[in-house]
């Protein structure tokens, strides 16, 4: 069949079962928009900022199992597109992102709406295409959807330019993709593996540490059953939240710099550590020579032999998908009578029941001002602990993060690597559509919000009941923290004067405000909010302007040396 | 420590900004870059000579290889190994100078490949050391121009980087 180039990339998205893009129209996309319009499987969520729509089709991709996918026009398209690509690079997200360019006879001639996106993104794609030729199209987006979810996720990049898009050729979608230069590894290496399960079997205390890899290679059940085989104490990173129920007795919370005292006591102290699609992060382990003072073993599950020994020496490397070292270890082990030593991780159990019996996550409530902890326990209670919660960044993302358990994968949706603020909103819209059903809450701060704040009209566009849960504490909070602690208390333009009465701005748009200042209207606000099922419903929480968010590990300090609250100051 | 690197990349327009981008990116040093498509057109070789730690070598071991369309790397410099570079020196050889400048070409095998009134052009190849020891032992304000082409390497023997 003859199809022009835009028709050719619409049929494409098609054959990847796509049922939803994220974009913005514009010059040098006009045909690919008209092939949208003559079709209706694929669907087109119209936002406001093509940050937005990054983002969007990024926080699709992180609540289900499937490819985000997001469309653009050249220049200020393209470089608007950019913070949302870099962030889901930063977090390992599959996606495809199509960007029109100029014509290919313009191109270099500085023409309107001209910017080199291939050069601008390359830094921050796992990989990206320029098409110069229509007969190219389907095979380049066949291996953009290959190599965005194969091996280590990432965004991937198509730049179309215009009159490619318009050229016709002969259709036919590739069946498969093989490229000499691309080949992840799947399986593990055998006999790395059965030195892992050695090591594990007479660790004396022991330690599992898993992150984002666990949800990205959708390996959840295998990391359950493997740890409670095991018996081991383990901790999820900010990305990782979810990969191992929270309300389980054998986890620990999250590690790092903002994660608990036990989690973090428990991994300095481990003599075996097994660190499973987690990447030694600089939030997480503190001072990489302090974190090297104590003698470890460590072994380190990774599909990316660059995470690695990158900032961590490590004395078992396993390059692999982790879903399958896990079974494989599984396998191991139940082809095994051998058990770790129970008096042995016994006693190692007790000193780290010791380590939790200082209730770290520990904080003092009050009847007078809303505490910011309090408000994510009663979002936790009225969800039942099961609402897809997205965050922003700051504060209220560690507060998220810290007081909401989360017992599923793809629960938690923030920026991790990059900290981008500004995507709470898209992510809650992404994960919205992909889970209509579902509870959806986007824990933000008024700062934060304010970034993509446009996309209270896509909401309504679209009706996404979303509820956003805005910690107001009319601060740059975690900026604001950090002067506090460590710049002498000159709080130097970290704080928001003249914010909008977001109740009644979100009354503009056409949703429900609420504007919540007393502890004891808490939960009836969050229980009305999530009663009206259709509706998106803003909540703007004012809390108390003061409170810190602790555990704390000072940059450059080692893991163990934790501020636990504010007394420790 | 100073390591060569050799790679095969798929000849795509921007395969070479991608290589380039990421050592300036990451901070790695660059002591030269070398590239040119191979017997197979669809590939390009290249040769990296870098310095760094083992620690530091062993990432941009790791990260060449994640670029999606490297084919291959291999660090030449761990064993046996062959390098070369071209270097083309224009010299000033006029009155006794053009005895002596053709005398030290002949001491290190170059040859001269261009000829004027006033001037030759001195084409020698060798390692690095082999160049570098011809421009000390030459008098310094006779060299008009030098242009080097950056080393190019093989491993010897068995060892061949192909796919
Ligand atoms: C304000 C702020 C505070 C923060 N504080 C903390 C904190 O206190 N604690 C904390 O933990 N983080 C914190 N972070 C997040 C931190 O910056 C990092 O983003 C995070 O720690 C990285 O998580 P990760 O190690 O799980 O790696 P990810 O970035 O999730 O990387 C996943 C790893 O898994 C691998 N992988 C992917 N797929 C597979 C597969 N199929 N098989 C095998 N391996 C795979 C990848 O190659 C990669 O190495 C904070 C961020 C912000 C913005
Ligand atoms: C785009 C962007 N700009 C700046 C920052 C630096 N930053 C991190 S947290 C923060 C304050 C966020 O304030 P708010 O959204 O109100 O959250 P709070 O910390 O008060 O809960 C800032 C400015 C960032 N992470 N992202
Ligand atoms: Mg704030």
């Amino acid at each position: 069949m003859v199809l022009t180039g835009a028709e050719i990339v619409i049929r494409c998205l098609q054959e990847e079962k796509v049922d939803y893009v994220f974009g913005y129209p514009g010059g040098a996309v006009l045909y690919i928009y008209d092939a949208l319009f003559n079709q209706d499987k694929v669907r087109h969520v119209l936002v406001r900022h093509e940050q937005a729509a990054v983002h969007a089709a990024d926080g699709y991709a992180r609540s289900t199992e499937n490819v985000g996918v997001a469309l653009v026009t050249s220049g200020p398209g393209a470089t608007n597109a950019v913070t949302g690509i870099a962030t889901a690079y930063c977090d390992s997200i599959p996606m495809v992102i199509i960007s029109g360019q100029v014509p290919t006879a313009a191109i270099g001639q500085d023409a309107f709406q001209e910017v080199d996106t291939v050069g601008i993104t390359r830094p921050c794609v796992k990989h990206n295409f320029l098409v110069k030729d229509v007969r190219d199209i389907a095979a380049t987006i066949k291996k953009a959807f290959y190599l965005a979810r194969t091996g280590r996720p990432g965004p991937v990049l198509v730049d179309i330019p215009k009159d490619v898009s318009a050229h016709k050729c002969e259709f036919e979608y590739p069946k498969e993709v093989s490229m000499r230069s691309y080949n992840p590894v799947v399986k593990g290496h055998q006999g790395q593996i059965r030195k892992a399960v050695q090591l594990l079997l007479e660790a004396k205390r022991p330690m599992i540490y898993t992150g984002g890899g666990v949800v990205l290679a959708n390996a959840a059940e295998q990391l359950t059953k493997l740890t409670r085989l095991l018996g081991f104490p383990i901790t999820n990173t900010l990305m990782g939240l979810g990969g191992y129920p929270a309300s389980d007795r054998q986890y620990l919370g999250m590690p790092g710099m903002h994660g608990t005292y036990e989690a973090n006591m428990a991994m300095h102290y481990s003599d075996v550590l097994l660190a499973v699609g987690a990447r030694f992060d600089d939030r997480v382990i503190g001072n990489p020579d302090h974190f090297a003072e104590e003698p470890r073993k460590i072994i380190h599950v990774d599909i990316d032999p660059s995470s690695i020994s990158k900032r961590v020496r490590v004395d078992v490397p396993i390059v692999g998908d982790l879903k399958d070292v896990l079974e494989e270890m599984i396998r191991q082990l139940e082809a095994n009578a051998a058990r770790p030593n129970p008096d042995t991780l016994g006693s190692w159990w007790k000193q780290v029941d010791e380590w939790r019996s200082r209730e770290c996550m520990k904080y003092k409530n009050s009847d007078e001002i809303i505490k910011p902890q309090f408000v994510i326990q009663k979002l936790w209670e009225v969800t039942g602990g099961d609402a897809i919660v997205t965050s922003d960044v700051g504060q209220h993302q560690m507060w998220a993060s810290q007081y909401y358990r989360f017992d599923k994968p793809r629960r938690w949706l923030n920026s991790g690597g990059l900290g981008t603020m500004g995507v709470g909103l898209p992510y809650a819209m992404g994960a919205q559509l992909a889970n209509p059903g579902a509870q959806v809450a986007c824990v933000t701060g008024e700062a934060s919000i304010q970034m993509n704040i446009q996309e209270l009209s896509t909401c309504k566009q679209f009706r996404l009941p979303i509820k956003i849960c805005n910690l107001n504490n009319r601060y740059l909070g975690m900026v604001r923290q950090w002067q506090q602690l460590f710049h002498g208390e000159r709080y130097s333009e970290s704080y928001m004067d003249s914010l909008p009465d977001f109740a009644k701005l979100a009354e503009a748009y056409g949703h429900v405000g609420l504007k919540i200042e007393r502890p004891s209207d808490v939960e009836g606000a969050l229980r009305e909010a999530f009663a009206r099922k259709n509706d998106l419903v803003f909540l703007d929480f004012q809390i108390d302007q003061t409170e810190n968010v602790y555990p704390m590990v000072q940059g450059g300090k080692g893991l163990t040396e934790m501020i636990l609250s504010a007394e420790d100051l | 420590m100073r390591h060569v690197i050799s790679l095969l990349i798929e000849n795509e327009s921007g395969a070479l900004s991608r290589v380039s981008g990421l050592f300036s990116a990451r901070g790695y040093n660059i002591e030269s870059l070398t590239v040119a498509p191979t017997e197979d057109a669809s590939m390009s070789r290249m040769t990296i000579v870098t310095t760094g730690s083992d620690d530091i070598i062993e990432q941009i071991t790791k990260q060449l290889n994640k670029l999606v369309e490297v084919v291959k790397v291999v660090d030449i410099s761990e064993a046996a190994h062959i390098e070369r570079e071209l270097m083309l020196t224009k010299v000033r050889a006029t009155g006794k100078d053009r005895e002596e400048m053709k005398r030290m070409a002949e001491i290190f095998r170059a040859r001269i490949i261009d000829v004027t009134d006033t001037s030759y052009v001195i084409e020698l190849t060798g390692n690095q050391t082999k160049l570098d020891a011809f421009i000390s032992a030459i008098d310094p304000a006779l060299v008009l121009e030098t242009v080097r082409s950056g080393v190019c390497g093989v491993g010897r023997g068995d060892r061949i980087l192909k796919v």
